[in-house]
């Protein structure tokens, strides 16, 4: 009896595989179009008239491309700087966010569920609120300073880049700074509100062991509940990671220093003045996604689990 | 009198809630204040900035009558380019629908679904300034690939971010690419999963289709994630438009991809309008807060608490 019913099961779900692969290919199309324009050789991206065929298989492989964008515009400063930037605004964002996690799950106080509900309503403000007073307080901040403090080097010219011997580190603070490439965003109510849903699942008698032991509540925080959440802390170290590599409008606000651009505003780099050079505009995209492409190949659960953990219950 | 214990209590809570509570007071409460004092007045940054009351919020909203008589909006790029924004809204339901459609097919028994979901999850993970610099080469009208497969088909295709009239489909379009397979399906894989299967039995027990069984079970369980979506992805649109305009249509032709994100953006960084591009930012503000107390009023019970 079972063949027959395995014949009809098969042939009813394949049939739900047209849809899926259609699916799958304008997906995948515009990904595919990127890597043969990649591979180009530049007058090969600009031409008319080429068969769809030639347009989604590599044809060509100009691995020149992969290296020219190293050498022509300073595309390794830029990778340096994302990946600082990303790295730093990672574990910053971790940190602040499980410590505020860990006081609005495991300890007790009055007020606690009503200050975190208020803390979670500010997700819902724009970026585009904050934004442009965080800029106005960037620029203005070294000025500030150098009035109010005028014994430290605020503006910090010499690291600008400008003048003969000039690092090229920018300043301490303010606009071209690394100070305003992280620091807004370090701090974040959705870490805290993900991180507090993994912290909540934990049993309270863990608490009570540990101090038992001896434990004060560092070292609870530290040694019991920070290690038993790993699967949270990284997805939100993930989730955040992506989102600072891609970031694109701060930095491009808050940088005017070439050295200090991150990769995604540096992009603009491949905009010449006698239009855009698509092998390379699309070769250095393609470097740019490397990265997120391995993350989200190994780590796709905790991409999932941000979303589901992050949204909705249940 | 506070206890010596209290107050232990009270300085171990604060020391856990400082680093984050102090960032958020210097980069969002603080800026949000700022922006709404910023919003009354008049600063390019060079000269001091002017305090000048309701003045930019009444040449935002504001109407005037023309010597004809007729009515005239003050900045009529603010209500075009709201209408822009409305406009590319339009995505979301086509986005939703698609998603619950993935979502229902991948949770059959049916055999690569990890493998598909891993590809659909795709694009929304990459999105990013490099996908619209790679919208915009495959939308080029000459050596793009769109065009190339509308005219495999024998279409001649338009040059999409150039001509007025596709410029927001073809932005939708792309919306629609980076989004189908990412929050919303892996949301609604999950509710989906979550269906008791004693429901889907006693529907088949009465004799329904799978089309009648669709609308009699699985829409009304998964109707709390539609509604989080839309509200959520309102949200969301609202606010969006500014890096994908900016990279690849810069607004135009004529204002046309302008959204109301990427206005805020030009007022305040191209042309250094700082109180304006506020008052623009609070407007839009206020229209998210409406949405939001919906949201808490008729979806609440659903949303994570």
């Amino acid at each position: 009896m079972w063949p027959i019913d395995m014949k009809t099961r098969f042939s009813k779900t394949s049939l739900w595989h047209l849809p899926l692969i259609g699916m799958g290919l304008t997906c995948l199309l515009p990904l595919l179009f990127m890597i043969v324009t990649a591979l180009a050789p530049p007058e090969q991206a600009m031409k008319t008239s080429t068969a769809i065929s030639e347009m989604i298989i590599p044809r060509h492989y100009r691995w020149e491309n992969f290296v020219e964008v190293w050498t022509i515009v300073p595309f390794l400063r830029y990778y340096i700087n994302s990946v600082f930037v990303a790295l730093v605004i990672t574990s910053g964002k971790v940190f602040t966010s499980a410590m505020a996690a860990y006081a609005f799950s495991r300890l007790q106080w009055k007020g606690r569920d009503v200050l975190f509900l208020l803390y979670l309503a500010t997700m819902m403000i724009p970026g585009s609120v904050t934004m442009i007073p965080n800029f106005i307080i960037m620029k203005l901040l070294p000025e500030l300073l150098s009035s109010g403090l005028p014994f430290i080097d605020w503006m910090g010219l010499r690291f600008l880049g400008n003048g003969p011997n000039a690092p090229g580190v920018g300043r301490f603070l303010g606009l071209d700074s690394y100070f305003a490439l992280i620091a807004p965003g370090m701090f974040s109510a959705y870490g805290t509100f993900l991180l507090r849903q993994f912290f909540m699942s934990l049993p309270k008698d863990l608490d009570e062991a540990a101090t038992i032991d001896g434990c004060n509540h560092w070292g609870i925080f530290t040694r019991v509940i920070l290690p038993l959440s790993l699967p949270g802390i990284t997805t939100l170290s993930i989730v955040t990671f992506i989102g600072a590599w891609g970031s694109f409008l701060w930095p491009l606000v808050v940088t005017h220093q070439e050295y200090m651009r991150t990769l995604p505003v540096g992009l603009q780099s491949f905009q010449g003045q006698y239009g855009t050079e698509w092998h390379l505009m699309m070769a250095a995209s393609l470097l740019m996604l490397l990265p997120v492409m391995v993350i989200f190949l190994f780590g796709q659960r905790f991409f999932v689990s941000g979303i589901t953990s992050g949204a909705v219950k249940g | 009198m506070l206890s010596m214990r209290t107050l232990r209590k009270v300085l171990l809570v604060a020391a856990f809630l400082a680093p984050n509570v102090i960032g958020f007071l210097l980069f969002t409460a603080g800026p949000v204040l700022a922006g709404v004092v910023l919003s009354f007045t008049s600063w390019d940054l060079l000269t001091p900035p002017r305090w000048v009351g309701t003045t930019n919020f009444v040449n935002l909203l504001g109407f005037y009558t023309d010597i004809d008589g007729s009515l005239q909006a003050r900045d009529p790029d603010f209500w075009k380019y709201l209408y822009n924004t409305v406009f590319l809204l339009l995505a979301l339901p086509v986005n939703i629908g698609t998603s619950l459609f993935l979502a229902v097919v991948l949770v059959k028994k049916i055999r690569f679904s990890n493998f598909y979901r891993l590809i659909f999850f795709m694009p929304s993970i990459l999105a990013g300034v490099s996908i619209f610099y790679l919208w915009r080469w495959i939308f080029n009208p000459n050596y793009g690939l769109f065009n190339a497969l509308l005219a495999a088909v024998g279409v001649e295709g338009p040059g999409w971010l150039t001509d007025p009239l596709w410029v927001k489909p073809a932005l939708m379009l792309m919306q629609c690419w980076i989004g189908v397979g990412g929050t919303g399906m892996i949301l609604y894989i999950a509710a989906l999963k979550s269906i008791p299967a004693e429901l889907y039995e006693a529907a088949q027990m009465d004799g329904a289709g799978p089309w009648h069984e669709f609308w009699a079970v699985t829409w009304p369980s998964v109707m709390p994630i539609t509604f989080f979506l839309l509200v959520m992805g309102t949200i969301g649109g609202l606010q969006s438009g500014v890096e994908s305009v900016m990279i690849m249509t810069g607004g135009g032709p004529n204002g046309a991809s302008t959204t109301l994100g990427y206005y805020i953006y030009t007022k305040a960084f191209v042309d250094f309008e700082m109180g304006y591009a506020a008052s623009i930012s609070i407007i839009l503000f206020f229209i998210i807060l409406i949405l939001t107390l919906i949201n808490w009023k008729y979806g609440g019970k659903n949303v994570a608490d």
